[in-house]
Formats: C-alpha cells, sequence, structure tokens
C-alpha cells in the first residue's frame, strides 16, 4: 500500500486502523466460540474454556475500539490544528509498543490463561476482573502509550490552533485515561472493587467515550455533508452537557446491589433514565443535517455509517439501557442475558459504527481519489452488504437475548430465587435455548458482515470509479 | 440582517453551560463517594468485616425494608476454627486473588456481575444447593478441587472445568464467598431461598 502522499498524522492512524480491523475480526471469532460454548458446552472444554474465550472476545473489543479513537484522533490531528503532529517518531515507538504488548497479553490469556491466587498472576497474567482482565504490567504500559498519544494530541493542537472540538477532545482524552487508574489496585473487599471497576467502565462508555465519538460526529459530519462548523461546535457543546450532566451521576445504575448505600436507587435511577436524552439530540443532529442536504455527501458509505451510529447509539445505549436502568426492573434483570443483549447493541451501535465511518472516510484519502460515490465500479454492492448484514446481525442476535433475558429474568429470578438450581432451569428451559440458537443464526450472519467489510476495505476504490474511467478515456 | 443567535443557541452559552454542568456533576460525584467510602469499607454496616465468616449467617426477610438482609448469627466458625481479624482477612484475600486468577468472573457473576455462563455467586454461601448446613463445607470444598466428578448443573450439560485448586485453596476460596455473602445488597438476588439448617 503506497501511502507516502498521506499527511504523518494520517500515515500513524493508517497504521492504528489494520491493527484495529484485525482485532474487529478477532473479537468476532472468539464471540463465536463462546456463543457455541452455550449450546455445546463439550466444545474445547478444558481447552479454551469459555472464560478464556470470553475474555478474549470482549477484550479484543475493547482494544479495537481504541486503536479504532486513536486512529480517528490522528487522522483528524493535522486537519483539524492545521500544523505538523509534534512527536510522530514518538506516536510511532508508542504505536509498537502498544501493539507489542496487546500481542503478549492475548497470547498469555490462550496459552496460560491463569494463575495461583497471588501478586504474580495479577501482575504478568490475568487480573480476572471483566474488560480489565489485562495484567497490571500491560495497564501501565497502555497508560504509557496514552501519555504518548495525549503529548501528541495537546502539544499538536497548541502549536497550530484550537477549535471547539479539539478543545473538548482534549479535555476528554485527559478524563478518559485519568479514569483508567481508578481500576488499577487491589483490594481483598469485593464491595470496594466493584465500586472503583464500574468507575473505568461506566464513565468510558457513558461518559467519556460518548463524548469523544461526539467529536468524532461532530467532525465527520463536517467532513462528509460539509455541515457548518459554528453549527456542529454548538451541537458539540450540548452533547457534552446533557451527557455529562446525566452519565456521570447515572454511574449509580450500578451501585444498586453491590453493598452501596440506599440512596444510589434514587440517584442512579434518575440520572441514568436522564441518559437517552443527549443520544436523542443526536440523531435529530444527524438526521437534520442529512436531510438538509438530500443525503448528498462525498463519501456514501461513511455517510451510512454515520447514521448507523447516531440510530445504533440510540436504540443501544439509549433505549436498551433504558429498558433496565430503574431499580425496580433492574433487580431482576441485572446480570442476565438483559445485560448481554444491551451490551452488543450498544457497543456495536455506538462505537463499532463510528470507527468503521472513520474508516471510510480516510479510505478514499489512502486510495487517492475524490470521495466514494455511487458510481462505483461493482455498484458498491460489498459495502452495502457489509452494512446490511452487521447491522441485522447484531441486531438480530440483540433480539435473541433479550427474548433468552425474558425468560431468565422470571425464571431463574423471580420464581427461582436466583439460586443454583433456579439458574439452571432457567437455561434449560426451550425458551432460553432457543434464543441461544437464534444468536448463534445472527451471529455467523454478523461474522459473514464482517468479511465483507474487511475485503470492501481492502478493496474499495482501488479501480478507479467509472465516470473517472470515461474522463480519462476521452480525455 | 435578523441572523442574531438568540442566547439560547448561541456557542459561547452552550460551551459555558458544558463546562458548569460537568463540574457540578463531578463535584456532586466526589461528594457522593466520600460518603460511600466508609459505608463500604470491610468493617462497617453493610460491609461487615472479614472476621464475620466466625459467624453463622443468614439472609432473612426484614419487613421493615421489605426486602431480604443479611443476618449476622451465633458463632459458627468456618472449618470450625475461630481466626483473628487478621488471619480473617489474610484468608478472604487469597481467596479473593484466587477467583481473580482464574478468572472466575470470566463465567460467573459476583454481585451480579460479571458473565452469565454459570450461576451468580453472590449468595452462593447460602445456596439450597449445598444440602443442608452440616455437610455444606465438606460438599463446596469437594466441588471446587473437582467440578467434572461433581457437577451440578441439572441436565444442561454446563460443567465447571477444573481450575487445579487444591484443597487450602478452596477453603480460601470459601472463606471469600462466605464473607460475600454477608453483603447488604439491598435485597439482591430477591426471593432467594437458603440453605436448610439441619440435614
Ligand atoms: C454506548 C453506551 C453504552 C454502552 C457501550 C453500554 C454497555 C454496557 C455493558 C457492556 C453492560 C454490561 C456490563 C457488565 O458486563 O456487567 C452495561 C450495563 C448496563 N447498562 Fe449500559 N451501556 C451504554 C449506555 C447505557 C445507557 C445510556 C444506559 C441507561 C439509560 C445503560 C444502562 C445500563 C444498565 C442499567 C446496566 C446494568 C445491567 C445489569 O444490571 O446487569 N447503559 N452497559
Ligand atoms: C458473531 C457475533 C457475536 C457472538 C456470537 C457473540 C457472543 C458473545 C457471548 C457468548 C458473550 C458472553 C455473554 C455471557 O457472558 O453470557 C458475549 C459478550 C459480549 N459481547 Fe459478544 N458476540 C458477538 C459479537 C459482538 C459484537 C459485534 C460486539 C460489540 C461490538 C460484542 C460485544 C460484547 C460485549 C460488550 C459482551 C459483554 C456483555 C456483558 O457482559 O453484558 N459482541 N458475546
Ligand atoms: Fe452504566
Amino acid at each position: 500500500m503506497n501511502i507516502n502522499h498521506l499527511n504523518g498524522g494520517q500515515k500513524l492512524a493508517v497504521k492504528y486502523y489494520i491493527v484495529a480491523m484485525v482485532l474487529f475480526g478477532a473479537q468476532i471469532l472468539f464471540g463465536l466460540l463462546s456463543g457455541m460454548q452455550y449450546l455445546y458446552p463439550k466444545l474445547l472444554f478444558g481447552i479454551l474454556d469459555f472464560n478464556v474465550t470470553r475474555t478474549v472476545h470482549i477484550n479484543a473489543m475493547i482494544v479495537w475500539m481504541l486503536y479504532g479513537f486513536i486512529g480517528s484522533v490522528y487522522w483528524l490531528l493535522e486537519e483539524e490544528s492545521e500544523t505538523e503532529v509534534v512527536g510522530l517518531k514518538l506516536g510511532t515507538l508508542g504505536f509498537w509498543v502498544l501493539t507489542s504488548a496487546v500481542t503478549v497479553v492475548v497470547l498469555v490469556f490462550l496459552l496460560v490463561q491463569g494463575g495461583p491466587g497471588d501478586d504474580f498472576t495479577r501482575w504478568f497474567i490475568n487480573e480476572g476482573r471483566e474488560y480489565i482482565e489485562a495484567p497490571r504490567w500491560a495497564d501501565i504500559g497502555i497508560v504509557v502509550c496514552m501519555l504518548i498519544f495525549f503529548y501528541n494530541v495537546s502539544a499538536t493542537f497548541m502549536k497550530g490552533k484550537w477549535s471547539g472540538i479539539s478543545g473538548v477532545l482534549t479535555l476528554d482524552l485527559v478524563a478518559l485515561a485519568g479514569i483508567y487508574i481508578a481500576g488499577m489496585f487491589y483490594t481483598p473487599n469485593i464491595s470496594m472493587d466493584q465500586y472503583w471497576w464500574w468507575w473505568v467502565i461506566h464513565l468510558w462508555v457513558e461518559a467519556t467515550w460518548e463524548v469523544l465519538v461526539g467529536c468524532l460526529m461532530a467532525w465527520g459530519l463536517m467532513k462528509v455533508l460539509k455541515v457548518d462548523r459554528k453549527i456542529v461546535t454548538t451541537w458539540l457543546y450540548i452533547e457534552v452537557a446533557l451527557m455529562f450532566g446525566s452519565g456521570i451521576l447515572g454511574l449509580g445504575h450500578h451501585y444498586f446491589w453491590i453493598g452501596t448505600p440506599e440512596y444510589w436507587l434514587t440517584i442512579g435511577g434518575f440520572f441514568s433514565a436522564l441518559e437517552p436524552v443527549p443520544l436523542v439530540a443526536m440523531v435529530v443532529h444527524a438526521v437534520y443535517d442529512s436531510g438538509v442536504r438530500h443525503m448528498k455527501g462525498n463519501n456514501n458509505p461513511a455517510l451510512a455509517w454515520l447514521i448507523a451510529h447516531a440510530f445504533g447509539n440510540f436504540f443501544g445505549a439509549g433505549v436498551w439501557g433504558f429498558m433496565h436502568t430503574l431499580p425496580q426492573i433492574n433487580l431482576y434483570t441485572h446480570g442476565t442475558q438483559w445485560s448481554a443483549s444491551h451490551g452488543h447493541l450498544a457497543f456495536f451501535g455506538a462505537y463499532a459504527t463510528i470507527i468503521i465511518a472513520m474508516i471510510y472516510i480516510a479510505v478514499p484519502y489512502i486510495r487517492g481519489q475524490e470521495g466514494i460515490g455511487s458510481n462505483l465500479p461493482d455498484g458498491g454492492w460489498k459495502w452495502k452488504w457489509a452494512l446490511g448484514l452487521l447491522n441485522m446481525g447484531v441486531v438480530g442476535m440483540t433480539i435473541a437475548l433479550l427474548i433468552s433475558g425474558y425468560e431468565q429474568s422470571f425464571i431463574e429470578r423471580a420464581v427461582g430465587g436466583s439460586t443454583w438450581l433456579g439458574y439452571f432451569t432457567a437455561q434449560i428451559h426451550p425458551w432460553f435455548v432457543q434464543g441461544m440458537e437464534w444468536r448463534m443464526i445472527f451471529g455467523v450472519m454478523t461474522a459473514a458482515g464482517i468479511v465483507l467489510l474487511l475485503w470492501d476495505l481492502l478493496t474499495i476504490g482501488k479501480e478507479p470509479a467509472s465516470n473517472q474511467k470515461l474522463q480519462t478515456k476521452s480525455s | 440582517m435578523n441572523n442574531i443567535t438568540p442566547w439560547w443557541s448561541s456557542e459561547s452559552y452552550w460551551k459555558k453551560m458544558a463546562i458548569w454542568v460537568t463540574a457540578f456533576m463531578f463535584i456532586v460525584l466526589i461528594g457522593l463517594t466520600i460518603d460511600t467510602i466508609p459505608q463500604i469499607t470491610a468493617g462497617s454496616e453493610r460491609v461487615p468485616a472479614y472476621s464475620v465468616i466466625n459467624k453463622h449467617i443468614g439472609y432473612e426477610f426484614n419487613d421493615e425494608r421489605n426486602i431480604q438482609v443479611p443476618v449476622i448469627g451465633a458463632e459458627d466458625p468456618l472449618f470450625g476454627k475461630v481466626l483473628s481479624e487478621e488471619e480473617a482477612e489474610a484468608l478472604v484475600s487469597h481467596g479473593k486473588k484466587i477467583t481473580q486468577g482464574r478468572n472466575c468472573m470470566g463465567c460467573h457473576t459476583l454481585l451480579g456481575n460479571g458473565s452469565y455462563f454459570a450461576p451468580d455467586l453472590t449468595k452462593a454461601w447460602l445456596d439450597p444447593g449445598w444440602s443442608s448446613e452440616p455437610e455444606r463445607e465438606n460438599l463446596m470444598i469437594e466441588f471446587l478441587m473437582d467440578p467434572i466428578a461433581n457437577a451440578r448443573s441439572f441436565g444442561s450439560d454446563r460443567m465447571m472445568p477444573n481450575l487445579d485448586i487444591s484443597r487450602d485453596e478452596a477453603k480460601a476460596v470459601i472463606a471469600f464467598l462466605k464473607w460475600m455473602s454477608s453483603i447488604d445488597t439491598n435485597g439482591f438476588p430477591y426471593n432467594f431461598t437458603v440453605i436448610d439448617k439441619e440435614s
């Protein structure tokens, strides 16, 4: 791939994007394995047990999304700051360090898997806390690489020029990196452990990540639809006010049942119930801008994925989150397939979509083209089918999981009283098993979508678009 | 021209709004955290001291709160051995480190958080599946040391893998589970049936 015509930040972004997409593929592969283990518990039993396949599934997701975000920011950095990236060499070094660390962590997860209950295990093998299973040495490595990244972003904007988007972005990155540190300590007290663990998980996905993708969305709408900067910036501030205004105390919806005082039932229920508001606002914003411009942009796949993001975020986080966020409901749904249903639609709808959109924004530049219009030689069937299969696949999985979740919350929770027997009574119920089967069917659809997506990203725009062909012929 | 932006849609208004709202919410969160931390520190009313493993633990319906709450009863030392506060903390801590090192959360939920492939462990100590209180400790040790031979997955074919847990490790894990079952979780799990007192 010849990318010498790109600017420094963009070249680095391409590296991040490539690793992101490889890890996306790995995420799906291990997701398929975990899902199959629900139906065939003997599959890889004793070799790659469920806790191994699932850990790789969700960690690959977190890491590829971080790569996607870092890549996106490097992509827009020089354009937005109107100057060259300050520490490009350092940034490239950071990329290789991070990528080596990730490789080692994944290999250790797969090959060593676990260890005795001592500090060595937590430092070098597995920390055993969902989403942040990465051992402590890797946490420190991640923080160092994030600091390099943060230095590059802030110093470049400082040297070049600031804008509303870059200001929000930079402050948000401070918060994002700072919050990660809340997860980096050991305590025997499980209540204390989960109190801070949720700072990392919730204040990432429902506060700092949301604002980060708000910045990307603002920039993407400007890029793809040529929306006025003043308008997107004002919207971004509204977003920040509404998102942090609800999401920070919305943290309380994870403090209902972990030993924390009863006032969290009220605070968590109230503020998290407001979290959908900014997500509705975003849908209005995106749909309005697209309508005003009659859906005419210079990059059709990117625009489609930006709109998928607006709706996915609204449904996955806003609607699916709201459905179980009140304590009166959460008492029965907490830690059931409801959570898995919401987790899939939210992470895919809010984050996978926008990173894919950002990559599509980059693709024509990488290939030295003007944009991706409707004049693709093959009619663009690959990106259209990838879009359809991925979205239908994930929505299908979400609904299947929700049906299993309903059954589980009634039979295990309400009737069975959450005992061991109650749990298995629900798990072997035909309604539950059918949900798991349908999840696999839609999982395969999702996987087919990924294959097409990767194929499309590797090839789209390589052949000149049809009208360009005509032009060259006639000239 | 009359395109002067009204205050409610001006950029500078929302910029200030964003900053003030964020700062305010963050400060409130810090305040609440300062209030919550002592209440979830081990040795508090809601999260008992680790030496609670020396006591009998129940989970009974409380009419006033209208939920089940943990009830700490008479002396009932784990494995028949009364531990000091330090010994109890060391044992529970070892148990928790084992659950982290073996990635139990990769299949189970603890306090309802984790994975959904295996039963919730919040009140595992009180589960009627352990037959009865006199038999419980032994059954738990046997299960953890050889979960395949002692599988109790009710025809689902799902089994816990053998995680090479030694007898001492099993005891530490059980201490951790017993301590966890004493945490006041605001009635989660709801409608839970507690293990029989006698065989
Ligand atoms: C893009 C944003 C979001 C993402 C990526 C996301 C993702 C997730 C995930 C993965 C979990 C499961 C955590 C676990 O493994 O234990 C979860 C839990 C939860 N989420 Fe979200 N979420 C988002 C936004 C929201 C919003 C806006 C709401 C509320 C309106 C919400 C409500 C909840 C609740 C109540 C739980 C707890 C479920 C339980 O009790 O088991 N989420 N979220
Ligand atoms: C082929 C498609 C997929 C399959 C078969 C699949 C399967 C699974 C399975 C079996 C689990 C474990 C749930 C449990 O503990 O019971 C899981 C968890 C999870 N997956 Fe997937 N997955 C797929 C795709 C995705 C995608 C595309 C995303 C997001 C971009 C995603 C995000 C997650 C998250 C966030 C969790 C943790 C949920 C929670 O703890 O509540 N998965 N997945
Ligand atoms: Fe949350």
